[in-house]
C-alpha cells in the first residue's frame, strides 16, 4: 500500500507571475480522503498560500471543481484511491475559464448568462398568497426533476469545446436550467426565456459534444436538455411558418 | 448573448489580473471523446457527397440514354469505387453515431411513462432496414 501520492497542482501568482506553473506536493496516502482532502491537507500542513473554492464537502456546494488529470471532477467526491496506482495526480483549474489564482476560476460570465435566462418561476399573474401555493403533481415535478438537480459546479462547461472556442456560448448549465423553468408546470416564462436563447450563441452553439452530460455529478443531463430545447425552438418556427394562427 | 470577457476581476481586495488560457488549435486531439466528436462531424461531408453525386446521376438520367450511359461508366472507374467504399463507410459511421445518440434529442412520453432509449434507437434501425428493403425491392424486382 503506498504511503505518500503526489500533487502536481498548478500555481498562478498574478502579483509574481504572467502564466501558471506547476508545484509539486507529496501527501499522505490515506484511503479514506478524497481528492479535496489532500488540497486540505497542503493548506494546512505544508503550503498556506495555495489557493482553491471549497465549501460543503459532500457534492452540494458545487465550489471544488478542478480539472483532475485533465478531466473536470468535484474534487469532493473523488477518492485518492482513484489514483493511487499512478502515484501522481496532477491538478489544475477548470479549463475554459479565466484563472484568477492557483486554483481558482473567474466565474462571472457565467453569472450573466444565468441571469439572463431568468432561472425562476415567471407568471403571467402572481395570485395572492392568500389563495396558496401553486400545487403540482408528481407526475410534472417528474419532468423536469432530473435538470433541477444542477448545482451550478461548472464542470460541464470545463467539458465543453465550444465553451473554450466561443466564449460567449451560452453554455450547458444556463440552457438546462433554463430548460428546467419551462418544464415546470408553474411556469410561463418559455417565451422570454426562448427569446434569450434561441440564437447562435444560445442553444444553436452547442454542437452536440454531449461531453457535458459524461462529466456531471449530478446525472443532469445537459445535452439531452439542450437537444430537446432546439427540437422546441424547431417546432415552434414550422408552427410559426405553416399555421396561419401560428405557434400559439 | 453580448457578455464580455474581462482581463481583470474586482472584489473587495482590489483588482486582480486574469489568466485566459489559450484553446490550443490540436484542441480535438486532447482526448478520445472530442477525436470521436471530430470524426463523426467530418463524417458528414460525405453524406454531402452521396447527395450530390445522387442529384448529377438524376440530371445524367434527365439529359438522356448517352449521357446516364456515360455517367454510371464514370462511376465503375477505381477512383470512383475507392472512394464510394471509403463514403459507405464514413456514412454508415455518421448513421451509428447518430442513431445512438437520438435518445438523447427525443424525450417521448406517453402518459407518464418515458419510451426506454433502447427501444427508440431499435425503431430508428427498424426504419433504416424497412427503407432500405424497400429500395433493394425496387432494384431486384423491376
Amino acid at each position: 500500500m503506498a504511503e505518500k501520492i503526489t500533487l502536481i497542482v498548478s500555481r498562478y501568482r498574478p502579483e509574481e507571475e504572467s502564466e501558471p506553473t506547476f508545484q509539486t506536493y507529496d501527501v499522505p496516502y490515506n484511503k479514506d480522503w478524497v481528492i479535496l482532502d489532500a488540497l486540505n491537507y497542503v493548506k494546512d500542513q505544508l503550503d498556506g498560500s495555495l489557493t482553491f473554492r471549497w465549501s460543503c464537502r459532500m457534492g452540494v456546494c458545487g465550489s471544488c471543481g478542478m480539472m483532475v488529470n485533465g478531466t473536470p471532477k468535484l474534487t469532493c467526491a473523488v477518492p485518492l484511491s482513484d489514483y493511487v496506482s499512478l502515484g501522481q495526480i496532477r491538478i489544475e483549474p477548470l479549463q475554459f475559464f479565466p484563472v484568477v489564482r492557483d486554483l481558482v476560476i473567474d466565474i462571472n460570465s457565467f453569472l450573466g448568462k444565468l441571469s439572463s435566462v431568468k432561472p425562476w418561476i415567471i407568471r403571467d399573474d402572481e395570485k395572492p398568497l392568500a389563495e396558496g401555493e401553486y400545487l403540482q403533481t408528481p407526475a410534472e415535478l417528474d419532468v423536469y426533476k432530473q435538470f433541477s438537480m444542477c448545482i451550478n459546479c461548472l464542470l460541464c462547461y470545463s467539458a465543453c469545446p465550444v465553451v473554450g472556442l466561443e466564449p460567449e456560448f451560452a453554455g450547458p448549465a444556463v440552457i438546462a436550467l433554463a430548460q428546467r423553468y419551462n418544464l415546470d408546470s408553474r411556469d410561463q416564462g418559455a417565451a422570454e426565456r426562448m427569446a434569450a436563447l434561441n440564437e447562435h450563441e444560445g442553444m444553436w452553439g452547442c454542437t452536440f459534444v454531449g461531453e457535458c452530460t459524461k462529466v456531471c455529478p449530478k446525472k443532469v443531463d445537459p445535452a439531452g436538455a439542450i437537444q430537446l430545447y432546439k427540437m422546441a425552438s424547431a417546432t415552434d418556427w414550422f408552427k410559426s411558418m405553416l399555421l396561419p394562427w401560428g405557434s400559439k | 448573448m453580448g457578455f464580455e470577457v474581462s482581463d481583470v476581476t474586482r472584489s473587495r481586495f482590489g483588482a486582480t489580473r486574469l489568466y485566459h488560457r489559450p484553446m490550443p488549435f490540436w484542441w480535438w486531439l486532447q482526448n478520445r471523446a472530442y477525436f470521436n466528436f471530430i470524426v463523426r462531424e467530418l463524417t458528414c461531408v460525405f453524406v454531402g457527397v452521396f447527395a450530390v453525386l445522387t442529384l448529377l446521376q438524376i440530371r445524367a438520367l434527365a439529359d438522356g440514354p448517352d449521357a446516364y450511359a456515360e455517367f454510371i461508366s464514370r462511376l465503375r472507374t477505381p477512383g470512383f469505387i475507392l472512394f464510394n467504399t471509403v463514403g459507405l463507410a464514413a456514412l454508415l459511421l455518421h448513421a451509428v453515431t447518430w442513431f445512438k445518440a437520438v435518445p438523447t434529442t427525443m424525450a417521448i412520453r406517453f402518459g407518464e411513462t418515458r419510451v426506454p432509449d433502447q427501444m427508440i434507437v431499435g425503431l430508428h434501425y427498424v426504419g433504416w432496414m424497412v427503407v432500405s428493403a424497400v429500395v433493394a425491392c425496387i432494384l431486384l424486382l423491376r
